[in-house]
């Protein structure tokens, strides 16, 4: 068994109206440190080990869980033993 | 959390663990004397729950009764999910309204959210499809950033769930006022239609029936959701945040569509949706009122979570599910219809001979309870009563305003947010989907059509608080008033109504005093409009930090307009048209907006009012409505004749040229009661004076956009309509934006 | 004429579009399920709008996978009208047949109102019964419906004449103002604006009915060419 951790966020030069207003609250909270922030989603995965893992979850993040279009992925893998 | 198993009936007794869920000595002393012996942990959670008065009503029966309920009209009065009254053509309007005000104080998103599913559920678990929702909120001043957030994220909650199931949300209204700054109030009102024969009840009838469990399966959220709902706000119950639902909208629409379809299939025999205090009041009252018991074996439920005790499936409010008693054998018909929409329905029960809920879980009985106890048994409290020293006091007090200029009074008052555009609340709301809005939020009073037939619904709730917090028995009496001023002003005949009665603790004897009093003048205005209550709810310990909300029993009206034609909108229409005021203004500023404004608080006498003059200025209004001799009909609330003329001419841009005579003040800032703003086209002058007793004539509709009040030939107010509505429109966004 | 109105898990618009075809454009209409694999019966297809299983991934993304959608392509390739409204862009999008995405609207909130939307182009099976730069009221109502596409698709768009609708006073950010799209051949629309719910006058506007009635009108035209 695998645990999959996928990130999907919004490909650079896309407008994410969502991150600009997060960052302008931290700013009202005086965290005028904070230079960007960008809002992606996270998904948790339990994934049964078929040998060719990689391969599946490319393909299910390029078929449903990120929209090429406007978002890239990125995931890392844990491998777990089931008690 | 304890293990429950170790908690002998004993140690409950003994360490008075009752107290934890919110039952009193002689409650639990009454619980052993039912039972014949000490409660188990469950069973004393069963009770908790059940005798909440969210559930039972315990303080509020005694005054509840007060409420005419039966009508001509009325089919199916309080007691079921929602109340059914008839608008022919074998139809019939299905309606409830319902708070959801301490959820939303903690989590005004889920909390507002879940408020908008369990009043859909209740309707629809009837029958009827929902076709529109309306929301009653009550918040502090939008001047701190806390306020603003309860504020949006509750907008958001109904939005994000309202839009999600495709209901519209048509119409509402929304009031700010200090004493709401701790404890803001969320009601939500659904209408549906249904077909007359396909009224459903929530009865267990049938001894060997199957009862069946739909939706989404249970998890540990909400657990004492009901006794929670019945205590005051603290600082520490943002602790109790666990106790907050999450909605799944999407289950819900899944759920509505599955449901009315399982309504046509005969195997079915009763259906109720698991809302306060979830699996156990659902089943414990469709036992009670089919004269039932039910047993269910509780491994069967479906869970959402794992090591789930009895105690905690019984009293799980987690959402979007449904309890249905089916013919035996029969279970795979209804399953198969919900499977079509992707949804489970399992059997986890039996109607039984003996009238008990009877659980068993893991191979043993771990509840053996009397369902009448649970449902029907509850102790009932007739509170302490006691006429706070304020009331006489404010009867014998004068007050009148001191302002210079008109104009610029006008100006403020719009700006007001209870009085300003709600149009940044409203175009959150899909207001449009069905296809049958045809007056959308913003008027009156909100008009849908029912597709098929020539007749439409108008749909209101309302309640100026301020007016019950100074005479809770007139309060009363205009809250229902109001309501059906604006039904009347959209075209249609009042019908009934539902409430929500909001207010703080009973135990507090002034606050039990003014409860009763505003249902007396309730009932009264009730009886005199023939506006019956068909369904409703009570909403107690509104109070935070000890301060309590102005007693707010809301009112949610509907009613039938018989033909599209007749419907009326509140703005001018047309250049030329005739301008009327309905009734005379008296110097009656107490509770108004004005003082507020000048005041920083409520203080002297409410506003009088005349019921006679009420129902027949009703009654000829509507007539002159119906014979075609009415352009525009708007009523005169917070912020008098000056403000109602006002937002007359912002939805078309107009202008009015008008002339008043007496005190200005008066007549244009005035709130006194059973006023009418209307407009008339010159060919029906005369008609419509004939018709309509008390109609004063102030001037005529322009197209120069200029809000022009003359008083013997000298400008009382000439400004530029554009730079009200301007003031009107960006007031709440403006408040919303800037900084403490 | 037959229509289909896709009912999505969650679609919510589905019976106004099924009421606008019956009851106003007065054509044969039926309400097919997302789990069908097989349109080639139909003349038109309707993706409503809605929130197609509550949106939870992306608006459409799920819905986009749905085994009708196969059959929605190949009736695509075949030249057959193909309508998606708010979700249903939504999901056309997601599913590849129109260029583009959508984003979350501009201000984050939900919006939901009647707003200018002008005809950019009128020589398409959608749009040939209205004048060209007609300004029509049409209702929107969406949370994500800031529409997004690169430059370069941009660019293509225009030089093959897809983009049929603009607002105008641009409600949620899309580029370039864009309302409504079609495929380069012109017989897939996705627009964000609810022709459905402006097809009779009680309810604000009958300016969406023209639409329809193209569709309408150009199949009948190549219909009676045929036979």
């Amino acid at each position: 068994m695998y645990k999959v951790y996928v990130y999907v966020t919004l490909k650079e030069g896309v407008l994410d109206p969502q991150g600009k207003a997060i960052q302008e609250s931290m700013h009202s909270l005086a965290y005028d440190e904070v230079e960007s922030v960008r809002v992606g989603k996270y998904f948790e995965l339990t994934v049964k080990d078929t040998g060719e893992i990689d391969k599946r979850v490319n393909e299910l993040c390029d078929r449903l869980l990120a929209n090429p279009v406007i978002e890239e992925y990125r995931y890392t893998l844990e491998e777990v033993v089931p008690n | 959390m304890y293990n429950t198993l170790d908690l002998s009936p004993s140690r409950i007794e003994e360490e008075q663990l009752y107290k934890e869920m919110g039952l009193s000595d002689s409650e639990f002393a009454l619980m052993k004397n039912v039972l014949g012996r000490v409660p188990n942990y469950t069973e004393t959670g069963l009770f908790s729950v059940m005798w909440s008065e969210h559930c039972s009503y315990k303080n509020s029966k005694p005054l509840l009764k007060h409420f005419p309920t039966k009508g001509p009209h009325v089919l199916q009065g309080p007691g079921e999910g929602a109340g059914v009254v008839d608008i022919g053509d074998n139809q019939a309007v299905v309606f409830k309204m319902e708070s959801h005000n301490h959820p939303s104080a903690i989590e005004p998103y889920q909390g507002a959210a879940t408020g908008v599913g369990g009043i859909l559920r209740d309707v629809f678990s009837m029958g009827a499809r929902p076709i529109a929702l309306l929301n009653s909120l009550r918040f502090g001043e939008l001047t701190t950033e806390r306020m603003k957030y309860l504020f949006k994220e509750v907008v958001h909650g109904i939005a994000g769930y309202g839009n999600c199931v495709g209901v519209p949300t048509v119409g509402g209204e929304v009031q700010f006022d200090r004493c709401y700054e701790g404890n803001p109030l969320v009601n939500a009102m659904c209408v549906g239609l249904i077909d007359q024969q396909d009224v459903q009840k929530g009865i267990a009838a049938g001894v060997g029936n199957t009862v069946m469990y739909a939706g989404a399966p249970t998890g540990r959220d909400g657990i004492h959701g009901a006794t929670f709902a019945s205590e005051e706000l603290s600082d520490a119950s943002a602790s109790k945040r666990p106790s907050v639902q999450v909605g799944d909208p999407f289950m819900e629409k899944l759920l509505i569509e599955a449901c009315l379809d399982v309504i046509h299939c005969d195997a079915l025999v009763g259906i109720q949706d698991m809302g306060a205090a979830g699996l156990t009041s659902s089943a414990s009252e469709m036992a009670s009122k089919a004269g039932t018991g039910i047993r269910m074996n509780l491994d069967d439920v479906p869970q959402r979570e794992e090591n789930m005790t009895a105690y905690e499936m019984m009293l799980s409010e987690s959402q979007e599910r449904m309890l249905l008693v089916v013919e035996k054998g029969r279970e795979e018909e209804i399953a198969e219809i919900f499977e079509r929409y992707s949804l489970h329905a399992v059997s986890i029960g039996e109607v039984i001979e003996e009238r008990v809920l009877r659980l068993e879980h893991e191979g043993r009985v771990v509840a053996d309870v009397p369902v009448d106890a649970l449902a029907e048994e509850a102790p009932v409290y007739v509170q302490e009563e006691v006429e706070p020293a304020y009331i006489e006091e404010y009867r014998n007090i004068m007050y009148r305003p001191e302002v210079e200029d008109m104009g610029e009074t006008l100006m403020t008052l719009l700006k007001q947010p209870t009085i300003a555009s709600k149009e940044w609340v409203y175009e959150q709301y899909d207001h449009m989907v069905q296809t049958n809005t045809v007056v959308a939020p913003g008027s009156d009073a909100a008009v849908v059509r029912v597709k098929g037939t020539g007749k439409a619904l108008a749909m209101t709730t309302d309640c100026n608080s301020r007016y019950i917090h100074l005479d809770p028995h007139l309060g009363g009496q205009i809250a229902v008033a109001e309501a059906a001023r604006n039904i009347i002003c959209s075209g249609g005949r009042p019908l009934a109504l539902t409430d929500c009665l909001n207010f703080g603790s009973p135990e507090i004897p002034e606050t039990y005093w003014k409860m009763k009093q505003s249902v007396l003048g309730m009932s009264e205005a009730c009886t005199t409009l023939s506006t019956p209550v068909i369904s409703g709810n009570v909403s107690l310990y509104n109070e935070s930090n000890g301060v309590s909300v102005y007693p707010t029993p809301v009112v949610g009206m509907v009613g039938l307009i018989e033909d599209l034609s007749h419907i009326t909108r509140q703005s001018f229409q047309e250049r030329g048209d005739l301008i009327y005021v309905i009734g005379e203004a008296n110097l009656e500023f107490s509770g108004s907006e004005l003082q507020k404004v000048l005041e920083d608080d409520y203080f002297g006498p409410c506003p009088k009012l005349d019921l006679e003059v009420e129902k027949r200025r009703q009654e000829e209004v509507l007539s002159a409505i119906q014979q075609g001799l009415i352009r525009s009909a708007h009523d005169v609330a917070e912020g008098g004749l000056g403000v109602a003329l006002a937002e007359s001419l912002f939805e078309h841009d107009l202008g009015c040229d008008v002339s008043i005579n007496g005190d200005p003040l008066t007549e244009l800032f005035s709130e006194t009661q059973s006023r009418y703003v209307v407009s008339v086209p010159g060919e029906h002058q005369k008609a419509f004076e004939s018709v309509v007793s008390d109609a004063v004539y102030l001037g005529v509709v322009t197209d120069h956009q200029h809000y022009c009040v003359k008083r013997e030939g000298e400008d009382v107010i000439s400004l530029f309509t554009p730079d009200l509505k301007k003031a009107w429109k960006e007031a709440i966004p403006c408040q919303l934006k800037s900084k403490d | 004429m037959k229509f289909a109105v896709i009912v999505f898990p969650g679609s919510n618009c589905d019976r106004d579009m099924f009421d606008a075809v019956r009851s106003h454009l007065k054509e044969d209409v039926e309400m097919v399920s997302s789990s069908t694999t097989d349109l080639s019966n139909f003349d038109a297809i309707l993706l409503p709008g809605g929130f197609s299983h509550g949106d939870y991934l992306r608006s459409g993304a799920m819905a986009s996978v749905a085994p009708v959608v196969r059959a929605i392509k190949e009736e695509a390739d075949k030249g057959t009208f193909i309508l998606g409204v708010c979700n249903g862009f939504q999901i056309l999008l997601e599913a590849g047949l129109l260029p583009g995405a959508m984003l979350p609207n501009r201000d984050l909130a939900f919006i939901c109102k009647t707003d200018l939307v002008r005809v950019a182009n009128n020589n398409t099976v959608f749009t040939n019964l209205y004048e060209e730069g007609a300004a029509l009221k049409l209702p929107i109502a969406h949370g994500e419906g800031n529409y997004y596409c690169d430059e370069a698709t941009y660019r293509c768009l225009v030089d093959h004449h897809q983009i049929l609708f603009t607002y105008e006073n641009n409600p949620n950010g899309s580029a370039y103002d864009i309302a409504g799209i079609c495929n380069e051949r012109g017989n897939v629309l996705g627009m964000m604006p609810h022709p459905e719910r402006a097809v009779e006058a009680l309810l604000g506007s009958e300016d969406g009915l023209k639409l329809f009635q193209s569709m309408v009108a150009n199949w009948r035209g190549s219909h009676v060419q045929h036979t």
